[in-house]
């Protein structure tokens, strides 16, 4: 029996979900802290299906969760991979830097 | 109402854990430093998962995330030589942008939701003993087929990781194990008909010598 409230849950995920959005917004150079914030707003949204499924007694949502944490994996994956290409081939991950396709 | 007390106390702190780290993650200077912030992230909010008794999503959260993305990240982070003082530039000057959005965001997203009218109760848990086992009846039978996808998904991730960081080096020595194998006799050894007769000529200069 749980007797934590639902809105506790998304409200902790809301606010997850806001600090992960004004990370990008401040940090907007480095590409590393770019992927770590979608990761964190990633934690944010699952966190309000896990709450959903057990408060509304529904196996979906805590199946759509792993499916996301399959998806995120397999992301962030291919994400430090370009990262690490960007890197070598171009010697920084500043985003500013990273401007050739726009000439 | 002891328990649910002594719940409600673990949910606070471990959410309030979970958002300073998350705090640190977007704030703090050092790289390594946000990825271990992140890392407490994760773990706090596999606590705050396992109380709302997802158990098996807690431990896949913890073995997934903790174990292997964010070692992941930490080689990454640790591997490239990164100057830091030109990504830190603008973080003043956008910080008052940020905390204004994502504030905004916040309201918004409160007022829409409504906290006060989600009051559902939450009931006996629905997986009965085993958490894992509600989630394998549903993911066995109604979703087989999005999870023989997510399986395809992570292959392709796995060959596409690997075929982008992967660099073929020109100028070192290096052996192909698939020419070696298909060498054959012949390739390798040249017959050749000849006279049977000693050159005359080359041994004349080697016995003047």
């Amino acid at each position: 029996m749980i007797a934590i409230p639902l809105s506790w849950y998304i409200v902790f995920a809301t606010v997850l979900f806001c600090i992960a959005i004004a990370g990008i917004f401040i940090n907007r150079k480095n590409v590393i802290v770019l992927l770590m914030c979608i990761e964190l707003m990633l934690l944010a949204v699952n966190t309000n299906f896990v709450a959903f499924s057990r408060y509304l007694h529904d196996p979906a949502g805590q199946v759509f969760v792993f499916f996301i944490l399959t998806v995120a994996a397999a992301e962030s994956a291919i994400g430090l991979a370009i990262v690490v290409l960007m890197f070598r081939n171009r010697r920084t991950i500043n985003v500013d830097e990273i401007d050739t396709l726009r000439y | 109402m002891n328990h649910s007390i002594f719940q409600m106390v673990c949910f606070v702190v471990f959410a309030v854990v979970a958002v300073g780290a998350a705090l640190a993650v977007v704030s703090v200077k050092n790289t390594v430093h946000a990825v271990l912030a992140l890392v407490l992230t994760f773990f706090s909010a596999a606590c705050l998962w396992m109380l709302a008794e997802a158990e098996f999503l807690a431990l896949a959260l913890v073995v997934v995330y903790v174990g292997a993305v964010m070692v992941l990240f930490l080689f990454v982070v640790m591997m490239l030589d990164i100057d830091l003082e030109p990504m830190r530039e603008g973080f003043i000057k956008y910080l008052p942008i940020g905390i204004g959005a994502a504030v905004i965001m916040l309201v918004e997203m409160l007022g829409i939701v409504g906290v006060k009218t989600l009051q559902i109760p939450a009931g006996a848990n629905p997986a009965g003993a085993s958490n894992i086992e509600w989630l394998g009846m549903a993911l066995f039978t109604r979703f087989l087929l999005p999870f023989e996808i997510a399986a395809l998904i992570l292959t392709v991730g796995l060959v596409a990781a690997v075929v982008l960081a992967l660099r073929v080096r020109t100028f070192s020595k290096h052996q192909n194990p698939a020419a070696q194998s298909a060498v054959r006799a012949a390739g390798r050894v040249r017959m050749v008909k000849m006279a049977a007769t000693p050159p005359a000529a080359s041994s004349k200069q080697e016995s003047q010598a």
